[in-house]
């Protein structure tokens, strides 16, 4: 059954890779509907250099000389933004980033008509200083604020160097609307990141399609090979020495698995329990296991499970296992419910009809709602003191508010260690709930309509 | 304007929500308290219709961050 559920677990992680790539900011591209003020100012204070390019336009747009206290950057025209610093944060990135460093990962990018480019995105050339904008642009792509973006239209292929990015809300930028980039002294607009849905929640169709292997998806990778890992050798003890006391992992799972199995699988599932066990097990690990993973502090906090594509592909696989499985009631329930008026039915049919979708979809949204708002906070509270240390013009203030802030944070890391495992049992025990449902017998259900 | 209408809704939201999950506690924790023993069943049962109210919240909130 281990294999089973690493088997699982690896599925999920492959569909899920499929779907990341095609939306590699889908959270960002939810929230940041409204196009929000995404400026280009640094948190400052030490931990990340405010971009020395983006500083020396601001000296020659004549703004720089009221800037205090040697802090490049931080005028007062770039407030520190809070919100954006938060979804520069929470989004999938196409570097990895741990404390200042950015790691380069390979970027697998593909245009139609352009074909495919592959590439290290350390070949964009990110420093410390520059929060993850690129020095140049490769094949027409660019790295902007981490992600991969690609100039719009025609634009020869090879390695050039890149002036400054500008965001849309930026008044330099002159691509309406769009995020732009200046090359020898030519604006040229960026066509947003792909997205799977097609621009419903405001991503945009956009020219390429981005399959690289992204910080979350690495997150995945990790995540996947610790748990393989553990299961491996803990089957391979159970193997070896059957019936004797569990040590060592075995301690700690042991007690989760009999968890699910005797709190969720049966009460549930009635009869069939076993036959859902391997997923339900995958689900729960995979999603405890990124839960935990991305609340590590200073390991890139990879928000990965608060990223819509990744819970939507959990929700799907939720969907289909159910629908697959239902039986002749369920259907029945759905589209004919026995033991009410006709008249009743021609409402029942199409709310039944419509709550078939409805549960998958509050299953993705609960999940990504609750660990994106956990980063969020987090972040926020960070925020804190950069909001009252104005950016490194009042370093008393700051100071003062890092300790509040600082403790905040540890308060909310707590709360969030709960929620990820109260949030992987949650998206289980609906999973086994909803597939209980279209697999139960009815027989007493029956006798009540029939009463 | 339409972010602070959104945020409206999105603490109307937060307020049935809230409504919701603390009678939901609330039962739960008298129902235990009147019989220990079925601690297992209400917990698990507390937690799925929490988690269902929880949803309307959720998907409240999520077109707020939509219309703003």
């Amino acid at each position: 059954m281990k294999r089973t559920i690493i088997l699982f677990i690896t599925g999920l992680f492959f569909c899920g890779k499929i779907f990341c790539q095609f939306s590699s900011v889908e959270s960002n591209n939810i929230l940041l509907a409204s196009e929000l003020p995404v400026t280009h100012s640094a948190p400052g204070a030490g931990e990340h250099e405010h971009s020395g390019e983006q500083a020396q336009n601001h000296r020659a747009a004549g703004e720089e000389g009221s800037a205090h206290n040697g802090n490049e950057g931080h005028g007062e025209h770039t407030p520190f933004d809070p919100k954006s610093t938060a979804f520069h944060h929470i989004s999938d990135l196409n570097v990895y980033s741990i404390g200042s460093w950015n790691l380069p990962l390979p970027c697998i990018l593909y245009a139609p008509g352009h074909g495919w480019s592959v590439f290290s995105s350390g070949k964009f050339g990110i420093d410390n200083a520059h929060h993850g904008n690129g020095h140049v642009a490769i094949d027409g792509y660019v790295l902007n604020h981490g992600r991969v973006n690609r100039i719009s239209g025609e634009f020869p292929g090879g390695t050039v160097e890149v002036e400054s990015i500008f965001s849309s809300s930026d008044k330099q930028s002159g691509a309406n609307g769009k995020d732009s980039v200046r090359i020898a002294g030519i604006n040229y607009g960026l066509d947003k990141p792909s997205t799977a849905d097609g621009g419903l929640f405001g991503g945009g169709i956009t020219s390429f399609y981005d399959f690289s292997l992204t910080k979350n998806a690495v997150s995945m990778l990790l995540v996947i090979l610790l748990l393989s890992w553990a299961f491996l050798s803990m089957a391979r003890n159970y193997r070896r020495a059957p019936g004797t006391a569990p040590r060592g992992a075995q301690l700690l799972f042991e007690p989760i698995i009999l968890f699910i199995q005797d709190e969720v699988a049966k009460p549930f599932l009635g009869r069939q329990w076993e036959r859902f066990m391997p997923l339900l097990l995958a689900l729960f690990f995979f999603i405890l296991g990124l839960n935990l993973f991305g609340q590590i502090p200073f390991l890139g906090g990879s928000n990965v499970t608060g990223n819509l594509s990744v819970t939507m592909v959990l929700a799907v696989i939720a969907f289909i296992v159910v629908n697959t499985n239902g039986n002749r009631h369920y259907w029945e329930h759905v589209f004919w419910m026995p033991g009410v008026p006709a008249w009743v039915k021609t409402i029942l049919t199409p709310v039944e009809v419509l709550g078939v979708f409805i549960k998958p979809l509050t299953l993705m949204l609960r999940l990504f709602a609750n660990i994106t708002a956990g980063h969020m906070a987090i972040l926020i509270f960070i925020s804190l003191i950069f909001i009252f240390g104005q950016s490194g013009a009042n370093t008393g203030a700051g100071l003062g508010a890092s300790v509040g802030s600082g403790l905040l944070t540890i308060f909310m890391m707590s709360i969030e260690l709960l929620v990820a495992v109260i949030q992987a049992f949650v998206f289980t025990l609906l999973t086994a709930c909803y597939i209980g449902a279209a697999i139960e017998d009815h027989h007493h259900a029956a006798e009540e309509h029939h009463a | 304007m339409g972010g602070s209408i959104a945020a409206i809704g999105m603490g109307l939201a937060a307020i049935g929500a809230g409504i919701g999950v603390g009678s939901i506690g609330n039962k739960a924790l008298e129902s235990i308290a009147r019989q220990p023993e079925a601690i297992g069943d209400i917990r698990a049962n507390m937690i799925l219709t929490a988690a269902l109210v929880e949803g309307a919240a959720l998907i409240a909130i999520l077109f707020s961050y939509l219309v703003a």
